[in-house]
C-alpha cells in the first residue's frame, strides 16, 4: 500500500498526541512532573523525527503524485474519507515540522518554568495538528487540522506569553478564524460541486470560471491571513512579541507556511483560471508586503517585532513565486519557505538567547555584545546573512529562483519584488549593529554569558540546514522537482484548455 | 587540480582560523592561514604558467550541482582559462603578501582577536577566487556577494568604533543596490539564453543578436538591457560615480584590508565582470557608450577630489576610484585586454601604495592626517623608497608599470575614433595630470619639508619590521616590472594567442590594432601630462608651500566643493537616507498602528458595546435559538443558489 510498508504518516501524525496522553498521566510533585514532562516530550518528538526520516529515505523522487497514501472510509455517504499522503510539495514541510518541534522543546527547557506539563502537551498537540495538516488529502480532514493548529498556538501565546499576551492571543485567533469561516464556505461549495472532499479528486475537477473567482477569494481570505499578506499582517508582530521563544519559532517556522501551502495545494492547481486572472492582485499585495514591511521593520525598536516584520517581507517573496506559476517561481517559493522556516526560527532563537538573560527585547537596551558573546555574535551574523539572502546560505536560493521566475512574468515585478535584497540588508544590518557592535555601555551587560552548550546544540541543526540548503539545494529540490514540473505544466494546460473552451463557446451559434 | 587547490586552500585556512582560532591562538591561526595562502599562490602561479607558457588547454573543473529548478541549472565549477588563471595568480600572490604584512601591522591590535582578522582575510581570498574562477553567472554572484560579506566584516573589524560600523553597513548596502541590477541581469540572461553557463551563453551570442526586450513602453535590444543591468552591479562593486560613496568610508578598516580589498582585488571585480562578459558586451554598443561615459567621468571626478583630501588613505582611496574609471573607459571602448592589463598592474602598485601608507601610519602611531606629517623621508627611508616606486607607477612614468597600462587605456580611448572615445580620452588625459599631482602632493606632504608632528609622535617614528617591509619590496619590484613584462602578452602582438577564447571581441573591433598607429603627439601626451603634474606638485608643495592655502582662500567655493567630495554624501543623506527613515516611521505608526489595526480595534470596541445588547438576546429560549439557526441556514443556502449554480 505504500513505500514504507506501514501507515507511517498516521504514526507521525498521531504519535505526538499519544506522547501528550502519557504526559497527562504523569503524577508527582511539581518538580518531577516538569522534569518528566520535558523528557517525555523530547523523546516523543525525537521518535517522531526518526520516523519521519523514513519519508526522506523512501520517498520516490521520480513520482510526481502522492505517496505513502493511506485511505480509510470515514463518512462514505458524504464522500469523506480519512485520506493521508504526501507529494513533493508537502513532504519536506512534514520534515520541517518534525525537525523544529524537538528544537523548540529543547529551547524551552529552562525558559519555561510554570505549567511545564501543559506547555509540553500543547507543543505535542501542535505537532500532531501541523503534521496532519500537511499530510491530509481530504479537504475536511485538512480543514480540521488547519483550524486545530489554532488552539494549541492560542494557548501557548495566551498562557506562556508576555505581558500583553491576552490581547495578542485573541487578535491572533480572531484574525485567523475570520478567514477560516470563508474557507469553510468554499469547502462546502466545492463539496457541493464535486460530491467529494477528496483532494486528489478535487485536483482534477474543473470548476466553472465564475465560481473559481469566488472560491479563490474565499481561500484568499483564509490563507492571506495565515501567510500573512499585507494588509492582514498586523496580528503577526503582536503574536510574535508576546509568544514565548519556542512559540515564535514554530509560528514563524511552520505556521506561516500553512497559508502558502494552502495556495499551492488548493488555489493554484484547483482554480487555475482564477489564479491567472487574479495573479496581478496577488503580485500587487506581495510587492506591497515586501516594500512596506521592509520599511516598517526598519523603524522597529523591539527585536522580535523587527524579525516578525521581516517574516512578512520574506513571505511576500513566496507568494510572488507561487503565482508566477512557473517551475522556477514555485520552486523558489518552496525554497524560500523552507529557508524562512529555518532562518527566522533561528533568528527568534537568537532573540530568545539574550531575552532569557536580560528579559528585554528592546534593541536600545543592548549593544557591544560581541565582546562578551563571541559565539552568539557568530550565530547571529550567520543567520543575519542567511536572512538577507547571501549566496551559500539557504536564503539566497529561494529569493533568486523567485526573481528568475518573476522575471518570466514581468520585469517590474522582479525588480520591485527583489527590493527586499536591499531593504532587508538595511534593517538586518542595523539590527545587528545596534545589538552586537559598539562598546558595552550598560553595566548589566558586562556580566552577560555566552551561549551554553545546550543552546549551541539547539542551533547546530539549524546551522547545518542553512548551509546545506545554501550549498547543495538540489538534495531538497529533488523531492519536489517532479511534482512542481507537473504542476506548472498542468497549470499551463488548464489555462490553454480554458482558452480553447472560450473560443469554442464564441464559435457556437 | 592545482587550480582547485589554489581556490580552496584559503577556505581551509579561513575555517581553521575561524573555528579554532580562539583555541589554538593567534600565532597558530596566522601560521595556518599564511601556509594555506602560500600553497594557494604556488598553485595559482603554477597554473598560470601552465596555461600562458606551457600551452595547457583551457577547461572546466566540475564540482557538482548547485541549484536546479526545471531548466534552470547551476553547477559548482571552476573555469580554467587565461583570464581566470591570470586573475588567480594575481589574487593569490597579492593576498599572500598582505597576509604576511598583516602580522606586523596588526601586532598592536587592541581587539586581541587577530585570528578573526586572518580568518576574514582568508575568507575574502576564497570568495574572490570563486568569483574569478566562476563558470557561470550565479557562481560569479556567489563570489561577488562573498567578497562583499568579507569586505563588510573587515571594514567593521574594529566594531566598537561607530564610524567603522557605519562604513561597513554603507558598503554592504550600496553594493546591494548595484547587486539588485546584477541579479536581474542574470535572470534576464537566463530568460534569453536558457542558461547561465558562460560557454552556452557565448556560443549562442549570434542567435539572439536582434532579440528585443520590452521596457518603458519601447523595445530595447536585449543585449543592451543585459549589459546595462550587469554594469549596475559593476558600478556598485567598482565604486563608479553615483555608487562610489562607500569606498572612501571603507578606509575605516585596517590598512591591509584597504590594500587587499579596496584597491587590489575586490573593487576590480566589476572590471573583471565586464571583461568576462565581453562576448556579449561587445555587441551592446549603447551600453558600452554608457560604460565609457561613467568610467571617464569617474576617472576625472575622483581625481579632482583626491587633490584636496588630507587623509593619506582617502587620497589613495579616491585614486583607486579614479583608476577604476580608467579601466572602465578601456572596457567601454572595446579594449578589454587593456582594462585587465591595468587591473593587474594597478593591483601591484596600489597595494604597494596602501601598504606603504600603512607603514607610515604605523610609524606615526596611527596618525593619518598628512597635515601632521612631513619630513619623514630620512626617518623611514625604506618606506619612502618603495612609496616612490608606487608613485612612479601610478603616475605613469617610464619604465614603471603604469606607464604601459595607463597609457594603453588613454591611447585606446583615442584609437576608438568615436565621440565617446574622445570624451574618455580627454577625461583620462586630464585625470593623468591630476593623478601625478595628487600623488606627488602626498609624497611631498608626507616625506618632505619640516616635520609637523608633535615630538612625542616623532620620537616613536621607526621603520617597520621586516615582516612588513618584505612584502613592500616584493610589490615594489612588481610595480617596476609588471608593465614591460606583461605588455606584449596582454595587449602586444601576442594577445590573440594568449587570451584565446577568454576575451572575445566582435569582428569589427580593431581598437588594439589601431593603438599601434597613433600620432606621436597622442602617444606621448600622457607622459607629458604626468610630468607636468609632478612639476606642479613640486611647485605647490616644495618650492612655495604657502601657495595651496592662498589658492584655497581665493576660490573658497570650489575648494569646499572638492573638499566635501562634490557633496554626494550630503545629497544622498537629504534625498534618500532621511526620507527613508521618516517613511519607515510613518508607515509603521500611521499605516500599521493607526489604519490597519484601527479597523479591528475599532470593531472590538464596537463589539464590546454591542455585546451588552447581545446579552439580552440570549434568552435561553430554545425556540429563539432554533429560529436563529434557521435564518442562518436560509442565508447560507441562498448564497449557494445565488452564486454557485
Amino acid at each position: 500500500m505504500n513505500a514504507a510498508g506501514f501507515p507511517v504518516l498516521s504514526l507521525i501524525t498521531w504519535l505526538p498526541l499519544l506522547g501528550g496522553l502519557v504526559i497527562m498521566s504523569i503524577r508527582g510533585d511539581e518538580e518531577t512532573v516538569a522534569a518528566n514532562a520535558r523528557w517525555t516530550a523530547l523523546w516523543t518528538s525525537l521518535i517522531v523525527l526518526a520516523l519521519s526520516l523514513v519519508l526522506w529515505a523512501r520517498y520516490d523522487e521520480a513520482d510526481p503524485g502522492f505517496q505513502f497514501v493511506e485511505s480509510v472510509a470515514w463518512l462514505p455517504d458524504w464522500g469523506i474519507t480519512y485520506h493521508m499522503g504526501v507529494d513533493g510539495i508537502s513532504v519536506l514541510f512534514v520534515l520541517l515540522s518534525t525537525v523544529l518541534t524537538p528544537i523548540c522543546i529543547l529551547a524551552s527547557w529552562e525558559s519555561v518554568k510554570v505549567r511545564v506539563r501543559e506547555y509540553m502537551l500543547a507543543f505535542l498537540i501542535l505537532e500532531t495538528m501541523m503534521v496532519g495538516m500537511f499530510c491530509a488529502l481530504d479537504f475536511l480532514v485538512f480543514y480540521m487540522f488547519f483550524e486545530g493548529v489554532l488552539i494549541p498556538m492560542y494557548l501557548i501565546i495566551g498562557v506562556w506569553g508576555g505581558p500583553r499576551r491576552v490581547y495578542a492571543a485573541i487578535k491572533f485567533f480572531l484574525f485567523t478564524l475570520t478567514g477560516s469561516v470563508l474557507m469553510l464556505l468554499a469547502l462546502l461549495a466545492m463539496w457541493y460541486q464535486a460530491g467529494t472532499t477528496d483532494i486528489t479528486v478535487l485536483l482534477h475537477t474543473t470548476f466553472p470560471q465564475a465560481m473559481q473567482v469566488w472560491l479563490f477569494l474565499a481561500f484568499l481570505a483564509s490563507f492571506a491571513v495565515k501567510v500573512p499578506m499585507w494588509p492582514v499582517h498586523t496580528w503577526l508582530p503582536d503574536a510574535h512579541v508576546e509568544a514565548p521563544t519556542a512559540g515564535s519559532v514554530i509560528l514563524a517556522g511552520v505556521l506561516l507556511k500553512m497559508g502558502a501551502y494552502g495556495f499551492l495545494r488548493f488555489s493554484l492547481p484547483m482554480l487555475p483560471q482564477a489564479s491567472a486572472e487574479l495573479a496581478p492582485l496577488m503580485f500587487a499585495l506581495s510587492v506591497v508586503a515586501v516594500v512596506y514591511t521592509s520599511f516598517v521593520a526598519f523603524a522597529q525598536t523591539d527585536m522580535k517585532k523587527l524579525i516578525a516584520y521581516s517574516s512578512v517581507a520574506h513571505m511576500g517573496v513566496v507568494t510572488i513565486g507561487i503565482f508566477s506559476a512557473n517551475v522556477q517561481g514555485i520552486s523558489g517559493a518552496l525554497f524560500q519557505m523552507l529557508s524562512h522556516g529555518v532562518v527566522s526560527g533561528a533568528l527568534f532563537l537568537c532573540v530568545g538567547v539574550v531575552y532569557d538573560r536580560m528579559h528585554t527585547r528592546e534593541i536600545a537596551r543592548y549593544g557591544g555584545l560581541a565582546d562578551r558573546m563571541p559565539v552568539y555574535a557568530f550565530m547571529f551574523m550567520l543567520f543575519t546573512m542567511a536572512s538577507v539572502g547571501l549566496p551559500g546560505t539557504s536564503g539566497f536560493v529561494g529569493e533568486f529562483l523567485v526573481l528568475v521566475g518573476a522575471l518570466e512574468v514581468n520585469f517590474w515585478l522582479a525588480l520591485f519584488g527583489s527590493l527586499g535584497m536591499i531593504m532587508g540588508a538595511v534593517y538586518m544590518l542595523f539590527l545587528y549593529r545596534r545589538v552586537i557592535f559598539g562598546r558595552i555601555t550598560r553595566d548589566d551587560l558586562r556580566a552577560i554569558l555566552d551561549m551554553s552548550p545546550r543552546e549551541i546544540a539547539v542551533f547546530a541543526p539549524l546551522v547545518v540546514l542553512t548551509f546545506w540548503i545554501g550549498i547543495y539545494p538540489s538534495s531538497f529540490s529533488g523531492f519536489w522537482d517532479a511534482t512542481v514540473n507537473a504542476m506548472a505544466s498542468q497549470h499551463q494546460a488548464a489555462l490553454h484548455a480554458g482558452h480553447a473552451d472560450l473560443k469554442l463557446a464564441g464559435v457556437r451559434p | 587540480m592545482l587550480f582547485a587547490i589554489a581556490v580552496f586552500a584559503p577556505l581551509v585556512g579561513c575555517t581553521v582560523a575561524g573555528l579554532f582560532g580562539k583555541a589554538i591562538g593567534d600565532r597558530a591561526a596566522q601560521a595556518v592561514t599564511i601556509l594555506c595562502m602560500l600553497l594557494a599562490s604556488a598553485c595559482g602561479v603554477a597554473s598560470f604558467i601552465d596555461i600562458a607558457f606551457q600551452g595547457a588547454p583551457s577547461g572546466v573543473v566540475s564540482l557538482g550541482t548547485w541549484i536546479q529548478a526545471g531548466s534552470f541549472e547551476v553547477s559548482w565549477a571552476l573555469r580554467y582559462d587565461p583570464l581566470s588563471a591570470i586573475m588567480v595568480a594575481m589574487v593569490t600572490v597579492v593576498a599572500t603578501l598582505i597576509h604576511i604584512y598583516s602580522i606586523g601591522y596588526m601586532v598592536h591590535d587592541e581587539n586581541h582577536t587577530i585570528w578573526r582578522f586572518f580568518s576574514y582575510l582568508s575568507l575574502f581570498s576564497f570568495a574572490m577566487l570563486m568569483l574569478v574562477t566562476a563558470d557561470n553567472l550565479v557562481q560569479l554572484f556567489f563570489g561577488w556577494e562573498g567578497v562583499g560579506l568579507a569586505s563588510y566584516l573587515l571594514i567593521g573589524y574594529w566594531y566598537y568604533r561607530p564610524s567603522a560600523c557605519a562604513a561597513a553597513i554603507k558598503a554592504f548596502v550600496v553594493n546591494r543596490i548595484g547587486d539588485l541590477g546584477f541579479a536581474l541581469g542574470i535572470a534576464l540572461v537566463f530568460f534569453l539564453f536558457g542558461s547561465v553557463e558562460f560557454d552556452t551563453i557565448f556560443g549562442a551570442v549570434g542567435a539572439h543578436m536582434n532579440a528585443a526586450y520590452h521596457l518603458f513602453g519601447t523595445e530595447f535590444r536585449a543585449y543592451e538591457v543585459i549589459a546595462i543591468l550587469l554594469f549596475c552591479g559593476a558600478m556598485g562593486k567598482s565604486a563608479q560615480i553615483g555608487l562610489h560613496v562607500w569606498l572612501p568610508d571603507a578606509m575605516e578598516g585596517p590598512t591591509p584590508v584597504s590594500a587587499l580589498i579596496h584597491a587590489a582585488t575586490m573593487v576590480t571585480a566589476g572590471v573583471f565582470l565586464v571583461a568576462r562578459f565581453s562576448p556579449v558586451m561587445d555587441f551592446a554598443p549603447g551600453a558600452l557608450t554608457f560604460i565609457t561615459f561613467i568610467g571617464g567621468t569617474t576617472a576625472l571626478f575622483a581625481a579632482t577630489i583626491g587633490c584636496v583630501q588630507n587623509d593619506i588613505k582617502r587620497v589613495i582611496a579616491y585614486s583607486t576610484c579614479s583608476q577604476l574609471g580608467y579601466m572602465f573607459v578601456a572596457a567601454g571602448v572595446g579594449a578589454y585586454q587593456a582594462s585587465i592589463f591595468h587591473l593587474l598592474t594597478h593591483a601591484f602598485f596600489k597595494a604597494l601604495l596602501f601598504l606603504s601608507a600603512g607603514s607610515v601610519i604605523h610609524a606615526m602611531s596611527d596618525e593619518q592626517d598628512m597635515r601632521h606629517m612631513g619630513g619623514l623621508a630620512r626617518l623611514i627611508p625604506l618606506t619612502y623608497a618603495v612609496m616612490w616606486a608606487g608613485s612612479l607607477a601610478l603616475g605613469g612614468i617610464f619604465p614603471f608599470a603604469g606607464y604601459y597600462s595607463k597609457d594603453a587605456i588613454i591611447e585606446a580611448a583615442w584609437a576608438a575614433g568615436t565621440g565617446i572615445g574622445q570624451y574618455g580620452f580627454w577625461c583620462t588625459l586630464i585625470a593623468a595630470f591630476l593623478t601625478a599631482f595628487y600623488t606627488w602632493r602626498l609624497l611631498f606632504m608626507t616625506f618632505h619639508g619640516k616635520p609637523r608632528a608633535d615630538h612625542h609622535v616623532l620620537e616613536h617614528v621607526h621603520e617597520s619590521p621586516p615582516v612588513m617591509t618584505g612584502p613592500l619590496v616584493v610589490l615594489a619590484i612588481g610595480a617596476l616590472i609588471a608593465g614591460f613584462s606583461l605588455r606584449n602578452l596582454l595587449i602586444g602582438p601576442e594577445w590573440r594567442a594568449f587570451w584565446g577564447g577568454s576575451i572575445r571581441v566582435a569582428p569589427t573591433n580593431h581598437v588594439l590594432q589601431d593603438m599601434e598607429s597613433l600620432p606621436a603627439i597622442v602617444s606621448h601626451a600622457p607622459l607629458v601630462f604626468g610630468l607636468l603634474g609632478i612639476a606642479v606638485a613640486a611647485w605647490f608643495y616644495l618650492i612655495t608651500p604657502a601657495l595651496p592655502g592662498r589658492l584655497a582662500a581665493a576660490f573658497p567655493a570650489g575648494y569646499r566643493f572638492l573638499l566635501n567630495k562634490w557633496y554626494f554624501d550630503e545629497l544622498y543623506d537629504a534625498v534618500i537616507v532621511r526620507p527613508y527613515r521618516a517613511l519607515a516611521r510613518v508607515l509603521w505608526q500611521v499605516g500599521d498602528t493607526a489604519i490597519i489595526d484601527g479597523v479591528p480595534n475599532g470593531l472590538a470596541a464596537l463589539t464590546e458595546g454591542g455585546s451588552a445588547r447581545v446579552v439580552r438576546l440570549q434568552t435561553g429560549s430554545m425556540a429563539v435559538y432554533a429560529f436563529a439557526m434557521l435564518i442562518g441556514l436560509v442565508v447560507l443556502v441562498s448564497i449557494f443558489l445565488l452564486f454557485l449554480r
